[in-house]
């Protein structure tokens, strides 16, 4: 089963991480780098990108005319996605224990970050267009 | 005809084959779709069989060989097909297939015409670049999916587009006219140089998954410059790849992270690269008043020269930059210039050329202006003007190693002094 690891920040501003010091920036990396290297090794990763930040995003709608109309805005939003993992995994406990590790990614001064990291299970492949 | 156990580097051999393949069967059918089809199942046949049964003597002629059968088999499944369609056989056009054992026509200017024709201007950039590593580059859709993550099943679709638009634009399997010749070439250079800046770019991280797109590039473009050795532009593209692709091992630490230029570690260029690109820059350069590949051909070669930073010919490149500058409108170049002139001048004579740039409206998404201004703010000693600069860079670029790098940069301007 395939499960998508949402990763959030809270809006307004840069990310977090820009405003860290030096040194907690580089292991905050390097865990991540090496999370990802895992999970590829132990052939549960699917695929995993981070996003721009918020501060570049647009929302887009159709106008009347099906022409879009974007807007760069957001000051409802309390939190943007910043990345994910899909992973694939035998049961869903697997893909919470693998959202804990990335919620323990460390900040500043190499502390747990423990934020919260939304868990959803992706549905299965529509029947083969062909 | 076996000629014993398969040579390692057959795959190489199978690449270079492509064109002059490919370039036969179009000779023969002129349909560009079908033909390059027919290419492609010959190479699959040709990985599945040469490692088993050994290289064939005559490897070229085997694959036009099994392309040609192919393409018999896909007219004759045309004549079928429109059998089917229409009800009476004898309206249809005499489609012939020919013998296919006769040894086909070879042009050794086949694999030009072929890369005129996949960068050719009414085609996008993204499907000349697919089409290009295909067709000439001789690499499986699936490889060139892999080289730009993404999925097969959409590379395959830009590729079969892509074939669809030659047909569609009627692009011609001949040599362009005298007329349009330069600016075609111009085409060809600049999709040959951004499958380079793809790879170049993209040379950390996840590296070791990715075809090597700079090298493909770079193999094409040596293709390009022994069909055109007199292009000056082409020569000048060569040694612009080499003498950049010369840095590779010294651009990034094993975290993945970038190292700038002033910080690399020179003793692990490459010299031999190094050498070449030199040579054919400076023999571009004699040659007469050149373009913009030769002029930055040799902007990077004194770089390369160079054993540190300091001992840079900057006023040297200031000069080459103001020819560029005077040659193209990129504000890109207006920005390098103007780093130039903070190397020579000081970093106030730098800053103070960035005004006019900031206003270009083409600048205002990306955030190299803001990285070059946190970079002369750095030597001009204003840490906290240089440190939100970087800050607003790396908000801007969508580059995970560019952004963890400027976001490094501040950092170490923020963090109190050791």
């Amino acid at each position: 089963m395939k499960f998508m690891l949402m990763m959030n920040t809270p809006s307004g501003g840069e990310y977090q991480i820009m405003k860290w010091p030096q040194q907690d920036i580089q292991a905050h990396i390097a865990f991540m780098m090496g999370f990802t290297k895992k999970l590829r090794a132990a052939g549960e990763l699917v695929g995993a990108e981070g996003l721009a930040p918020p501060s570049q995003a647009k929302r887009v709608r159709a106008g009347d005319d099906a022409k879009p109309i974007t807007d760069g805005v957001f000051p409802e939003a309390k939190e943007f996605l910043a990345g994910y993992w899909i992973v694939d995994v035998n049961t869903p406990q697997r893909a919470y224990e693998i959202a804990a590790e990335a919620s323990a990614a460390p900040g500043v001064g190499g502390k747990p970050m423990n934020m919260a990291i939304e868990v959803r299970e992706v549905m299965s492949a529509p029947p083969n267009p062909k | 005809m076996i000629s014993g156990p398969p040579n390692p580097g057959f795959e190489h051999l199978l690449r270079e084959l492509t064109p002059q393949v490919l370039g036969a069967v179009m000779r023969r059918y002129r349909d560009f779709a079908a033909s390059e089809d027919a290419v492609q199942e010959a190479l699959i046949a040709a990985a599945e069989q040469w490692p088993r049964d050994g290289v064939p003597n005559n490897p070229r002629g085997w694959l036009i060989q099994v392309a040609l059968r192919r393409m018999t088999d896909h007219v004759r499944s045309e004549i079928a097909r429109r059998n089917r369609e229409f009800e009476l056989a004898q309206e249809l056009p005499v489609v012939v297939a020919p013998a296919i054992y006769s040894e086909p026509q070879m042009d050794p200017e086949d694999t030009l015409v072929l890369l005129f024709m996949c960068c050719h201007p009414a085609l996008t950039s993204a499907s000349a670049v697919a089409l290009t590593l295909r067709a000439v580059g001789g690499l499986a859709t699936a490889e060139i999916a892999k080289a730009f993550l993404v999925p097969e099943a959409t590379m395959a679709q830009r590729i079969s587009r892509a074939k669809q638009n030659v047909k569609s634009s009627q692009i011609p399997f001949s040599l362009p006219e005298a007329d349009e010749r330069a600016e075609r070439i111009g085409s060809v250079m600049h999709v040959l140089y951004l499958i380079f800046n793809e790879g170049y770019t993209a040379s950390s991280g996840d590296s070791l998954q990715r075809t090597d797109l700079s090298v493909e590039a770079m193999r094409l473009t040596r293709l390009l410059h022994s069909a055109l050795p007199e292009n000056c532009e082409v020569t000048g593209l060569l040694a612009l790849m080499l003498l950049t692709d010369a840095r590779r091992a010294a651009r990034t630490n094993l975290n993945g992270e970038l190292i700038p230029l002033d910080e690399q570690d020179r003793s692990l260029w490459d010299r031999q690269m190094i050498e070449e690109g030199t040579a054919l820059v400076t023999a571009a350069m004699a040659r007469g008043p050149v373009g913009e590949y030769p002029l930055q051909a040799a902007i990077a070669a004194l770089h390369d020269e160079a054993t540190g930073v300091d001992s840079t010919d900057w006023p040297q490149i200031l000069a080459l930059y103001s020819v560029l500058k005077g040659m193209s409108g990129n504000p890109m170049v207006a920005l390098n210039h103007a780093v130039a002139t903070a190397m020579v001048h000081g970093p106030h004579a730098g800053l103070a050329l960035l005004e006019s740039i900031e206003k270009d409206e083409r600048m205002s998404d990306t955030h190299r202006l803001d990285a070059v201004r946190a970079h002369l703010l750095e030597r001009a000693d204003d840490r906290d003007g240089a440190s939100a600069c970087y800050l607003a860079a790396a908000e801007k670029t969508t580059s995970l190693p560019e952004r963890n790098y400027l976001m490094m940069r501040a950092a170490r301007l923020r963090d109190p002094q050791p």
